[in-house]
């Protein structure tokens, strides 16, 4: 998510927010009481306005375009049915998603550990360790891009595959600890112990206890770290080289026109990622539900 | 540091059985913290140390280090204009993002309480943008706001815009594409806080005959506070040092350039690293001083 590193921290603290106690529900009509349809209008419309550019860009994946896919000009699946015959696109996608699945998987190894440190341990340095989780994420973008392509450039190191991974892994790191943090602070520590009074040993009590209950933090941990790296922009753009992301490729073909197959691999991408957070929140409404009886 | 505007309540350390550890807690960290100063603290350094280089007078494109100062005060003269506008284009889009969101998230939090799933429903739309591509969503308003688009056209008709006139290349255009870019960063911490409002203090209000409006301006929004700053900052700071929407291929022009635009020209075309590295610790400098000084006026102490 270019850009949009900070929100990936929003969407982590909603995910850490789902286990505190819900709020008093209110009994009675509040708010102004001549507004009483001014609200929710307005709020129809403000959805409908922050879906806009999401529905133009699925409608014109199946638009029927041929160099430009600007005007209209007719439905056709030909785009959805032949991603890969745009070149390029295919290749930055895939490069997009090893980028995504390397850089998280260190970012969340990483990030939980030092999550566990912070809630589990008290230790020196622990406000200067807090302050340098903070900074990436109050530091933009281009800072961070430029510092890194900076640093690779006086080391020597050619820009690529590897340096975008590290760049990634490291911008997803806080937001990983954040997250996960959430999920280890909301731990019974009665379980472990309960683990340890049967005997289990330290590893035991981790893997067979710890571990299975932390998980979907790291879960939620990662998936939001994949969908950092998978549409950051800046920070990739610096330190790409001649390697193209699935945005650094639209990047450069803004230029000449966007193939209707990126539109494609967007929307895919969307419904994909939609999908996935409706059965989330679904199922959590559910298993809300059951404890509720 | 404004840390907890960011993260949310403090997980303190006690509440959940922290143990002093020595080597494990060492263990635990030691690579993640190895990872964050050799990948963004040496970085910064490196950053400081190139803005600091002068170009080598032997071999072009080489730059040494000499401790040239002036540096700064060239970057600041030549681009006053756009450290300038960046700045201002990121408090404009900051407000209209709050304005265009603290409604949305009172409804979401305060009014649609009682029936959860809606709620969740709700805020799935609203962070929708977040799932599809940023730079496909920035072209979209593009082709919608371009001048064959339904936009132009309609505001031609009503003679509000005249026939010369375009809004793509505009500085209006790239307000409005910073502005609703982050709308989702300003909502979600305004419904977190919002979300968690006691309406007992509001009812409170009411019954010492305070209206709607002052109930609002002494109760409501004193107790948002917490979600307003960190939404604010969430927006402002990525909005100051973006550089894709005022971009010419998105949705900026000549007249509209932004210090990330100049950052990225100079560090990766005109390969000025030294330029570029100034501005860039130029542009982290203004933004770390805004915010300690918002944070500490915006009396949310207890957030630093």
């Amino acid at each position: 998510m270019s850009g949009n590193t900070q929100a990936g921290l929003v969407l982590g603290q909603e995910i850490g927010a789902e286990e505190l106690a819900p709020a008093p529900v209110r009994r009675r009509a509040y708010g102004f009481s001549a507004g009483k349809w001014l609200l929710p209008v307005y709020c129809t419309l403000a959805l409908a306005f922050l879906l806009v550019p999401i529905v133009y860009t699925i409608v014109f994946s199946f638009n029927d375009s041929v160099k430009t896919n600007i005007a209209w000009r007719g439905f056709t699946l030909d785009n959805w049915l032949n991603v890969c015959s745009e070149p390029g696109v295919c290749e930055a996608f895939g490069n997009s998603l090893l980028i995504g699945v390397t850089s998280t998987t260190i970012a969340t190894v990483l990030g939980t550990m030092i999550a566990l440190a912070l809630v589990r341990y008290r230790f020196r340095f622990r406000a200067a360790t807090n302050l340098l989780l903070f900074l990436p994420m109050a530091t933009p973008e281009v800072v961070i891009g430029a510092g890194l392509a900076a640093q690779f450039l006086s080391a020597g190191i050619a820009k690529g595959l590897g340096t975008i991974i590290v760049a990634h892994a490291m911008f997803c790191l806080s937001f990983v600890v954040v997250t996960v943090k959430a999920r280890v602070a909301s731990l019974d520590p009665a379980l472990e112990d309960a683990g340890r009074d049967l005997y289990g040993s330290s590893s035991q009590v981790f893997w067979r206890i710890t571990f299975p209950l932390l998980l979907p933090g790291i879960l939620a941990a990662a998936l939001l770290s994949f969908s950092l790296s998978f549409d950051d922009f800046i920070i990739t753009y610096f330190n790409s080289g001649s390697v193209n992301t699935f945005p650094t490729f639209i990047y450069t073909a803004a230029t000449r026109g966007i193939p209707a197959e990126a539109n494609v691999i967007a929307s895919a991408v969307f419904l994909l990622a939609i999908a996935i957070v409706l059965i989330g929140q679904l199922s959590a409404q559910a298993r809300r539900k059951r404890l509720a009886r | 540091m404004a840390l907890t505007a960011f993260t949310g309540p403090v997980v303190s350390a006690d509440a959940s059985g922290a143990r002093r550890g020595g080597r494990i807690a060492l263990l635990l960290l030691l690579p993640g913290i190895a990872y964050l100063l050799l990948f963004f603290l040496a970085p910064l350094v490196s950053l400081v140390i190139t803005s600091l280089q002068t170009p080598s007078e032997t071999v072009f494109g080489q730059y040494d280090f000499t401790f040239n100062w002036q540096n700064y005060g060239e970057v600041i003269g030549t681009y006053s204009e756009q450290i300038l506008r960046s700045f201002l284009y990121a408090l404009l889009a900051t407000v209209f993002a709050l304005l265009f969101s603290y409604p949305l998230a009172y409804f979401i939090g305060v009014v649609m309480r009682r029936w959860p799933l809606v709620q969740s429903l709700l805020l799935i739309l609203v962070v929708a943008p977040f799932f599809i591509s940023f730079l496909l969503r920035t072209l979209a308003w593009k082709q919608i706001l371009s001048d064959e688009g339904p936009v132009v056209s309609t505001l031609k008709a009503l003679a509000l815009l005249g026939p010369q006139d375009h809004i793509t290349g505009t500085p209006i255009a790239v307000v409005f594409g910073l502005t609703y870019n982050f709308i989702p960063f300003m909502c979600l911490p305004l419904y977190t806080t919002l979300e968690r409002l006691d309406m007992r203090l509001i009812e409170a209000g009411r019954d010492l005959y305070a209206g709607p409006a002052t109930t609002f301006r002494t109760v409501t929004l004193p107790l948002s506070m917490p979600g307003i700053v960190s939404g604010t900052l969430l927006t402002f700071i990525p909005a100051a040092g973006d550089y894709v929407n005022a971009s010419s291929q998105f949705l900026g022009g000549t007249s509209s350039t932004m210090i990330g635009n100049v950052i990225q020209s100079n560090f990766l075309v005109q390969l000025n690293y030294p330029a570029a590295a100034a501005l860039s610790i130029l542009l982290m400098a203004i933004i770390l001083v805004l915010v300690g000084v918002y944070v500490r006026r915006s009396g949310t102490e207890d957030l630093l």
